[in-house]
C-alpha cells in the first residue's frame, strides 16, 4: 500500500540526478522573495554540503541567500533555506536553544550546535557541513548509532546495589560538585565528531561517552567505578587521547571535556594500577 | 512496504512521561517507546527550575499545603482528587529519581536542597516557601538524562525518529495500536497493541513566541481529537513571564525563586501593587497579565513590549552556581550581561494545561461521564488529568510527568497483561497513507512555513495573555482561511529518506486542528480564570463556569463543545489573592 508512496527511481551517478522526481515547481517562487534585505535585516550566503543518495552517489555543495536578522540564529537562517527554498534540505533541530543538542554541524571548520550561532557572528557567509566520523545519511543528518552505542558501552546508569535508604542518599555538597561539569552532557556529539582519533578509529569510544562514565565514576553514590574504568582501559579506550582539547572546544556546554578525560586516565593509572 | 509489530504496550513519546511510562510498563509486558526524536532530545530536557514535593528539608512542609497550591494555583479548575493525588506521590518520586541517581543540589548536611518557586507556600498562602527539589537550572536534563539511563540499563526498546500518524482504533471503540512513520526511509510501521499511551508533549507552535522546541506540535491531541476523542480544556494556556524578548527562550521562574525581580520602565518592582504578599513569586498568569498591563499603560521599556528581569543585586556566586544556564542563554541571545544589566523579558507561550482528557490511573476518558477508551492512555503535557487546572504552577510539570507516567505505565501494563489482542481492523494504515499521499501530491500553491507563521502570528496576538470577543471571531475566520489555504500545500521533497519537510506539513495540519479547539474553547468561556483572561469578562464566574471544557471535532472540521464537571474536594473555591 505504501511503495506507491515513493518513485521508484534507483540511485543514479551524479550525471543523472535529473532523473531524480521533482515535485511540482514552486508557484509561490521562492526565488522572488529574495530581494535585498530590509531595513535592519543583512544578507547571509549559506554554503551547505548536500548529501542524498536517493539523488546523486557524491556530496555536492549549494549556496542559498537568505535574508535574516542579526539576532537570528544560523538555524533559522537553514529554516529559511529548508521552508522556502529546498524543502528537501535535511537536518536535525528540536528546541533551539542549546540544550536538546539535535543540531551539531560543521560551521565554518568547527563543530557548534546551529542553535547557538547567531548570524550577525558569521555574515556574510557561512559554511556549514555534517559532523565527521559518522556515516551521512542525507545533508546534515548522520548516522548516530555508533555514538549512542559507545555511550552505553559505559554503563552509563548509578549502579549501587546496597539497599537503599528510605529517605535520599546523602552527599555533600562538595561530593556532588565532583562530577557536576560532567552531568552538563547533552549528547550532541560535538566533541566525539572533533576529535581526530574518532575519525581515524571508529574503535575509539570517543570523549562523549568518556564524559559520562566520568559522570559516574566520581559520583560518591556510584559502586562501579572500577567496572567502568576497566572498560575505559582497554585499547578502545582513554589512552587513545592525544589531548589535542578539540573536544573541549567544541562542547556547546561548557564541559571541559579534556579534563574530564585526563581525570580517568589518571583514575585508571594511579587509583587502581 | 509496511512493517508490522506486535507489542502488549506502545508509548508515543521519548520525554519524561513516555520514559517514567515506559520503566512501568516495560517491568510486566512487552513495550515499544515510538519516539519522532532521539528520546534525549524531548523537551523535558528543556525545563529548569525544579520539581517541588513537600520533602520539608529546609524548612516545615506537608503535601497538603503542596495540594492546597496546586489547587489554587490552577484556580480551582483542578480535580482536587488529582492534586491530592500528586502531592501525596511527590516526595516518592524525588526520593525514586536520587535513587536512580538523579544529581541533586543538596543542603550543607547532604540532603535534597529545596528553593521557592512561584504559587508555592507554607500553611495555605502565609509566605513562599521552599519546596523545589533541583540541579542548577537544568532540572528537566537531569531528569530526562536520569530517566533514558534506567531506560538503557533495564532494555527499553525504542524506535528512535518514528513519526506517530494515527491510532489504531476497533469498530467496538477500542485502540489496538498506532501507525508510524520512520523518517529514515519513509516506511509506514504498524504496531499491533493491546495497549497505547501518548506521552507527545505539548502543542506550544500554535504561537509565536514561544519557549517550546520546534517539534512540539500537539500530534497526540490531535490524533486523538481526529479519531474522535474530545479535548478538555483546551481554552487555558499558560504564557510563561520571563520569555527572552523576541525569542521566547525560556529565563527560568528559579531566577525570581532566587531574588530576582521585575522592573518597568520606571524602574519600579511592580510586582509588589499586584501580588503584594509574594510579589514577583506569583504565579505565572498573573504576572504575565501583570507585564501585559505595564506595557499597555506604557511602562514597557522604551514604552516597547517588554519590560525587565533584574538580579544586578543577586550575588555572583547564587547567579553562577544555581542560574548559570539562563544566565548564558541572555548572553548568547541577547548579548546582555546579567550580572551588570537587566535582561528583557516578555511572556512567552510556554504550557498547555489543556490536552487528552485522563483520569488519575493514566486512562484517556470521553464524556461529562468518563467512559474509559479500553486500552488508551495519555500522560504528560498532552494529557489533562486535571492537576493544573486553569493555570500551572511551576515545577508541577516535572512532578506530573513522573507521577502520572508511573501511573499511566503501569495501569497500561495491568491492563495489557490480562486480555487477548484486539482484532485490528483491515489495512489500519489506509487513512495514515493517504495522509501522506494527498501532502506528497498536493499543487504546491502555498508554502506550509507562510501558513504555520500566519497561524502563529494571530494565535499569539488574538488568543494571547488577553483575549476578546471581537479578536476570537476574527481568528475563527483566520483558522478557516488557514485550514483552505492548507489545502494549497505541497512536499517539494519526493525522497523517502528523512523527508522532514513531509513531516513538517503533517505537523502543521495537527497545529490547525489543535488551534481551532483553542480558539472555540476561549471563545465560548465568556469569564476570565487562571491562563485564560477575556478582556470583555474579567472576572471568574464560578456559577456558570466551574466546569471543564471538551471540544469535539465535527465531521466537517468545526468544532462542538460539551462541559464536564469540576471534581472538587476540600478546598472551596475563593477569590485568589497573593
Amino acid at each position: 500500500m505504501t511503495d506507491e508512496l515513493w518513485p521508484q527511481t534507483p540511485p543514479e551517478g551524479p550525471e543523472d540526478h535529473e532523473q531524480w522526481e521533482e515535485g511540482p515547481p514552486r508557484e509561490p517562487g521562492a526565488k522572488e522573495r529574495i530581494g535585498p534585505p530590509a531595513p535592519g535585516q543583512i544578507q547571509l550566503t549559506v554554503r551547505i554540503r548536500r548529501y542524498n543518495p536517493e539523488r546523486r552517489a557524491g556530496s555536492w555543495w549549494e549556496e542559498h541567500s537568505v535574508n535574516m536578522e542579526p539576532t537570528d540564529r544560523l538555524l533559522d537562517a537553514l529554516h529559511q533555506v529548508k521552508w522556502y527554498h529546498d524543502g528537501s534540505l535535511a537536518l536535525r533541530r528540536s528546541c533551539a536553544h542549546g540544550v536538546c543538542g539535535s543540531d551539531a554541524m560543521l560551521i565554518n571548520g568547527r563543530n557548534a550546535l546551529a542553535c547557538k550561532v547567531l548570524v550577525k557572528d558569521v555574515a556574510p557567509s557561512v559554511t556549514v557541513e555534517p559532523i565527521r566520523g559518522l556515516r551521512v545519511l542525507k545533508d546534515l543528518v548522520v548516522d548516530m548509532e555508533p555514538f549512542f552505542a559507545g555511550y552505553r558501552r559505559v554503563l552509563p546508569f548509578l549502579i549501587n546495589d546496597e539497599e537503599p535508604p528510605d529517605r535520599e542518599r546523602r552527599q555533600t555538597p562538595e561530593e556532588r560538585e565532583r562530577y557536576d561539569d560532567t552531568t552538563k552532557c547533552i549528547l550532541c556529539a560535538a566533541c566525539t565528531t572533533s576529535c581526530p582519533i574518532f575519525w581515524a578509529d571508529e574503535e575509539y569510544i570517543g570523549p562523549a561517552a568518556i564524559v559520562n562514565a566520568h559522570r559516574f565514576v566520581f559520583d560518591s553514590r556510584d559502586r562501579a567505578a572500577g567496572t567502568r574504568l576497566d572498560i575505559l582501559a582497554d585499547k578502545t579506550g582513554v589512552f587513545r587521547c592525544r589531548t589535542t582539547f578539540n573536544c573541549t572546544e567544541a562542547c556547546p556546554r561548557g564541559i571541559k571535556v579534556t579534563k574530564a578525560i585526563q581525570e580517568v586516565k589518571r583514575a585508571i593509572m594511579f587509583d587502581r594500577l | 512496504m509496511t512493517t508490522v509489530h506486535t507489542y502488549d504496550a506502545v508509548i508515543v513519546g521519548a520525554g519524561g512521561a513516555g520514559l517514567r511510562a515506559a520503566l512501568e510498563s516495560s517491568k510486566r509486558v512487552r513495550t515499544a517507546v515510538i519516539s519522532k526524536l532521539y528520546p534525549t532530545r524531548s523537551h523535558t530536557g528543556a525545563a529548569q527550575g525544579g520539581m517541588c514535593a513537600a520533602l520539608g528539608n529546609v524548612e516545615e512542609d506537608y503535601p497538603e499545603w503542596h495540594a492546597f497550591d496546586t489547587v489554587k494555583g490552577g484556580d480551582y479548575l483542578v480535580d482536587q482528587p488529582a492534586a491530592i493525588v500528586m502531592a501525596d506521590e511527590a516526595v516518592d518520586a524525588v526520593i525514586e529519581l536520587e535513587h536512580w541517581g538523579f544529581p541533586f543540589n543538596r543542603t550543607r548536611d547532604g540532603r535534597i536542597d529545596q528553593r521557592r518557586f512561584g504559587g508555592h507556600t507554607r500553611n495555605h498562602g502565609e509566605a513562599p516557601v521552599r519546596r523545589a527539589c533541583y540541579a542548577a537550572d537544568r532540572t528537566g536534563h537531569m531528569i530526562l538524562q536520569t530517566l533514558y539511563q534506567q531506560c538503557i540499563k533495564n532494555d527499553v526498546r525504542f524506535f528512535n525518529e518514528f513519526y506517530v500518524l494515527d491510532l489504531i482504533m476497533t469498530d467496538d471503540g477500542r485502540c489496538a495500536g498506532a501507525i508510524a512513520y520512520e523518517l529514515a526511509d519513509g516506511e509506514i510501521h504498524v504496531f499491533h497493541a493491546k495497549a497505547v499511551l501518548f506521552a507527545t508533549g505539548g502543542y506550544g507552535k500554535i504561537f509565536k513566541v514561544t519557549s517550546n522546541a520546534h517539534t512540539l506540535t500537539g500530534d497526540g491531541p490531535a490524533i486523538c481529537y481526529r479519531r474522535g476523542i474530545p479535548l478538555e480544556d483546551m481554552e487555558f494556556f499558560q504564557f510563561h513571564p520571563t520569555g527572552i524578548y523576541k525569542m521566547g527562550i525560556l529565563i527560568s521562574e528559579a531566577v525570581r525563586g532566587e531574588g530576582g525581580i521585575l522592573i518597568n520602565n520606571e524602574g519600579e518592582r511592580f510586582m509588589e501593587r499586584y501580588a503584594p504578599t509574594i510579589k514577583d513569586l506569583a504565579p505565572r498568569d498573573m504576572v504575565s497579565r501583570a507585564i501585559y498591563q505595564e506595557i499597555k499603560e506604557g511602562r514597557g521599556i522604551d514604552r516597547k513590549d517588554y519590560v525587565y528581569l533584574d538580579v544586578r543585586h543577586l550575588d555572583r556566586e547564587v547567579i553562577e552556581k544555581k542560574i548559570p544556564d539562563v544566565t548564558e542563554f541572555a548572553r548568547i541571545y541577547l548579548g546582555v550581561e546579567p550580572l551588570t544589566e537587566p535582561v528583557p523579558i516578555q511572556p512567552t507561550a510556554h504550557y498547555a494545561m489543556g490536552g487528552i482528557p485522563t483520569d488519575v490511573l493514566g486512562r484517556v476518558v470521553i464524556g461529562p461521564d468518563e467512559v474509559p477508551v479500553p486500552g488508551l492512555y495519555a500522560a504528560g503535557e498532552c494529557a489533562c488529568v486535571s492537576v493544573h487546572g486553569a493555570n500551572r504552577l511551576g515545577t508541577n510539570s516535572l512532578l506530573d510527568i513522573v507521577v502520572f507516567g508511573r501511573r499511566g505505565g503501569h495501569d497500561m501494563a495491568e491492563f495489557a497483561s490480562g486480555l487477548d489482542a484486539a482484532t485490528p481492523p483491515p489495512d489500519p494504515e489506509r487513512e495514515a497513507v493517504e495522509m501522506l499521499r494527498s501532502l506528497l501530491t498536493g499543487p504546491n500553491l502555498e508554502f506550509a512555513a507562510d501558513i504555520r507563521a500566519d497561524l502563529q502570528r494571530h494565535m499569539f496576538d488574538l488568543c494571547g495573555v488577553v483575549r476578546a470577543e471581537d479578536g476570537l471571531r476574527r481568528l475563527e475566520g483566520i483558522l478557516a482561511s488557514l485550514v483552505e489555504r492548507y489545502k494549497l500545500i505541497g512536499v517539494h521533497d519526493r525522497g523517502r529518506n528523512f523527508n522532514t519537510e513531509l513531516m513538517e506539513a503533517v505537523e502543521l495540519g495537527f497545529l490547525l486542528d489543535v488551534s481551532r479547539t483553542v480558539v472555540a474553547a476561549a471563545r465560548t468561556r465568556d469569564e476570565s480564570r487562571g491562563g485564560h483572561y477575556r478582556d470583555d469578562f474579567p472576572l471568574r464566574d464560578d456559577e456558570r463556569w466551574l466546569v471543564h471544557s471538551l471540544a469535539y471535532r465535527e465531521k466537517d472540521g468545526s468544532v462542538t463543545m460539551e462541559y464536564k464537571n469540576v471534581k472538587l474536594g476540600p478546598y472551596v473555591p475563593m477569590e485568589r489573592k497573593y
